[in-house]
């Protein structure tokens, strides 16, 4: 396990039904990898949340994973509209989720809370208008 | 305990069998899928009324035992043909989530 793995995905944004496959997808792969249930776990989550935001707020956008020996880097790149304040939506409980999206018990303001719990290492770089990337980095031998 | 030890003790239906060997270490109630996600602990039963397909996106990769909706909340066959892809086991009670709980308590 020496080599490092790149992992590529685009998420559909207006596939409701497909979102998620990205997440599972990673998680078969570090299963074959024989990494740590803990660390799979927390890399599975961290990468659904990030997916489920694009495609409820930007319609889609692509996923890039690295691994290494040392961590898993996810990079989450979207055109959508930007955060505008992000301490605000770091809060839990904060959501700009549409109701309809909110009956399937989605908009819990819990998405990008996960992410950082989850994740060593949480960035967020966001313009208005222009989009977001998110950059999330679970440590492989440090527990989150 | 594994996930086939709850149909009789609970007296529930088996909606998709995924894996019934599966062992339960516990059990999560709860509705909002991120909530559920950071919370449920692997081994977990989820009890919930939420019968979406993301439902199992949740599950897997939550890695919970099973899924048991209550109430008598049922899900529609192509949720189920993925559930069995996926090997989620998805069971139904019509009881109500407390009573679902109270049951599994006595259990764990």
């Amino acid at each position: 396990m020496n080599e490092i793995l790149k992992l590529h995905y685009v998420v559909d944004g207006n596939n409701f039904s497909l979102a998620g496959q990205a997440a599972s997808d990673v998680k078969k792969m570090l299963k074959t990898l024989g990494m740590a249930p803990d660390v799979i776990r927390r890399v599975s989550i961290a990468m659904y949340e990030g997916e489920m935001n694009m495609v409820i707020h930007a319609d889609g956008g692509e996923i890039d994973v690295d691994v290494t020996p040392k961590a898993v880097v996810m990079r989450l790149a979207d055109r959508g509209p930007g955060i505008a304040d992000i301490d605000l939506v770091m809060q839990e409980g904060y959501s700009t989720a549409p109701d309809d999206i909110r009956a399937l018990g989605f908009g819990a303001g819990m998405g990008l809370p996960n992410m950082k719990k989850y994740s060593n290492d949480l960035k967020i770089e966001s313009q208005l208008g222009i989009g977001t990337t998110i950059t999330m980095r679970v440590d492989i031998n440090s527990r989150g | 305990m594994k996930n086939k030890d709850l149909l009789d003790a609970l007296s529930c239906t088996v909606l998709c069998p995924g894996n019934l060997d599966k062992e339960i270490k516990g059990c999560y109630i709860g509705d909002l899928l991120s909530w559920v996600m950071g919370r449920a602990q692997e081994g977990d039963i989820w009890i919930t009324i939420m019968n979406h397909v993301n439902v199992l996106a949740v599950a897997s990769l939550a890695d919970v035992s099973c899924v048991l909706l209550a109430e008598g909340v049922t899900m529609e066959e192509p949720v189920l043909q993925k559930a069995q892809e996926q090997n989620i086991t998805v069971l139904q009670s019509s009881k109500t989530a407390y009573q679902l709980a109270a049951c599994i308590a006595q259990l764990l």
